[in-house]
């Protein structure tokens, strides 16, 4: 039953959505801390427009997407603060404005557009050089992340307390953004625009009601990421579904168990957890 | 001297919230700002404490001074899992049991910070205002969520962190009946700084009748002729 794991393509992988799981599963406890779930989403349609314009031009795609997200996350950091909208409001013109012109881009290109794989990924097509891309993106989060760790936790909780205890909290804004555009931009081609919210948000919603501190959150996140990232592949082989949602099927139904488990809906288990 | 503000002015989208402000904190002062809404007052606390830069003046601050804050609301998000002493932990070597001691909170020691009532969380943040042994605390509207008894309870800590260990004070208050019945020092703000001085003093002044309303300034006053700490509550 497991013959398949032997072929490279399938080696690479999960080696691939392995190193993903690990990025996403730090990042993921960041955006449901900082409530930056519609900012992650928004994020990745407009990968949408690095995709295309990588098509287009030929530029290594890693780069396109990165360079288009880097732009998105300035160019909303930039107007966040003037003027009468809000962020929501803003997030949703950039992503569907960005997603658009992607898809438009590439239809006056004629060039042949793959929705479903854009939409839903294709891990089991991930060659040497995308690995690469992905383990670099790991090492540079993780390195920084845990570097300003506690500087971080504690923006996250106040940024009035932080910023009066001397940490730079302007940085540390804009350390957030630069950490989630390396996470969209190494994973969005695995597992696609629709799917980068869920390997970020659910993992960590899950390790939520299992742990006391937001270490414990980080690493138990990533261990369910990664068991659902083998799991959902290897449902995916066996009964030939598509890889990427399968993966968010299994970490779906683990978070349910999760919940209905520790009954952490219940008030009484809010106060103790 | 441990900090202390020349001339200050600020303003956002040209309303003008600080006009030319200038207070100094010495060490053991307990210095009270009241003030009605809009007037200025965390924005004063927030150029004291450099979150801000005032447009003009100068704030100096004494550099071998150390200024616990406790800003005026934190809205703790419950999906990030924290300890109460981890949060006081963070970002410091110092340790922490005494002054969780002190408080009288070492049985919230393990305790989500999420879950905390708004007495024990305005505790909490003492603790963590106090952890690296300040020579002044800045608190903008402490007991403002709390219910009557936990004000009264919270001003007598103050108050005894004040004299217990000559920490000064320097907060901003909507509490008048408690500020107008101590014996503290009062700065009367709205954009400019409009009487300061001791709390019998300043029930008198015009200005603050003048900001207030006479109705206000007269029940203050009559606060004053009684004014015994213990009838605080009462």
């Amino acid at each position: 039953m497991i013959a398949y794991l032997s072929d490279d393509f399938v080696q690479r992988a999960l080696i691939a959505g392995l190193g993903i799981a690990l990025i996403t599963g730090v990042m993921g406890c960041f955006v449901v801390w900082r409530r930056m779930a519609y900012f992650g989403d928004s994020l990745s349609h407009s990968a949408l427009l690095g995709i295309a314009i990588g098509l287009v031009s030929g530029l290594t795609m890693s780069i396109s997407i990165t360079a288009v997200c880097l732009l998105f996350s300035l160019l909303l950091f930039g107007l966040q603060h003037r003027g009468v909208l809000t962020t929501d409001t803003l997030l949703g013109i950039l992503a569907h404005g960005s997603l658009s012109s992607g898809i438009v881009l590439l239809s006056i290109m004629r060039m042949p557009i793959d929705l479903h794989r854009l939409l839903f990924g294709d891990i089991l097509t991930v060659n040497s050089t995308d690995l690469m891309m992905i383990f670099t993106g790991a090492v540079i989060t993780l390195g920084l992340l845990i570097k300003f760790w506690n500087a971080l936790i504690l923006t996250t909780v106040s940024e009035d307390l932080a910023k009066a205890e001397g940490i730079n909290t302007s940085f540390m804004q804009v350390l957030t953004l630069i950490l989630m555009t390396i996470t969209v931009a190494v994973s969005v081609r695995m597992v696609g625009v629709l799917l980068i919210t869920s390997l970020l948000i659910i993992p960590a919603a899950t390790a939520r009601p299992l742990v006391k501190s937001p270490e414990a959150m980080a690493i138990v996140a990533v261990l369910i990421g990664m068991f659902s990232v083998v799991a959902g592949m290897m449902l995916s082989i066996e009964i030939n579904t598509p890889t990427g949602p399968s993966m968010v099927v299994i970490l779906v139904a683990f978070f349910a168990v999760v919940i209905i488990l520790t009954g952490f809906l219940q008030s009484r288990f809010r106060r103790n957890v | 001297m441990i900090l202390s503000a020349e001339n200050i002015s600020h303003h956002y989208n040209k309303h003008h919230v600080l006009d030319r402000v200038s207070l100094t904190l010495n060490k053991g002062d307990f210095i009270t700002i009241i003030g009605p809404n809009g007037a200025g007052k965390s924005t004063l606390l927030k150029c004291l404490m450099g979150l801000i830069k005032p447009k003009q003046g100068r704030v100096s601050r004494n550099l071998n001074s150390r200024i616990g804050y406790i800003p005026q609301r934190i809205q703790v998000n419950p999906s990030l899992p924290m300890c109460v002493e981890r949060f006081i932990k963070l970002n410091t070597k110092n340790g922490v049991e005494t002054d969780l001691e002190y408080l009288d909170i070492t049985r919230l020691k393990d305790k989500p910070i999420h879950s905390l009532s708004g007495g024990e969380w305005q505790k909490v943040l003492l603790a963590r205002a106090l952890r690296d042994r300040p020579d002044a605390i800045i608190l903008d509207e402490p007991a403002q969520n709390l219910d009557i008894p936990s004000q009264v309870q919270f001003h007598k800590i103050l108050n005894q962190i004040h004299t217990e260990r000559g920490i000064a004070i320097l907060m901003v208050s909507h509490d008048l009946h408690m500020v107008m019945a101590s014996q503290q020092n009062v700065i009367c703000l709205n954009n400019h700084i409009c009487c300061s001085g001791p709390a019998q003093q300043i029930a008198r002044d015009p200005a603050f009748a003048q900001l207030f309303g006479h109705d206000m300034a007269s029940m203050m006053a009559l606060y004053q002729q009684q004014s015994q700490p213990e009838h605080i509550g009462h």
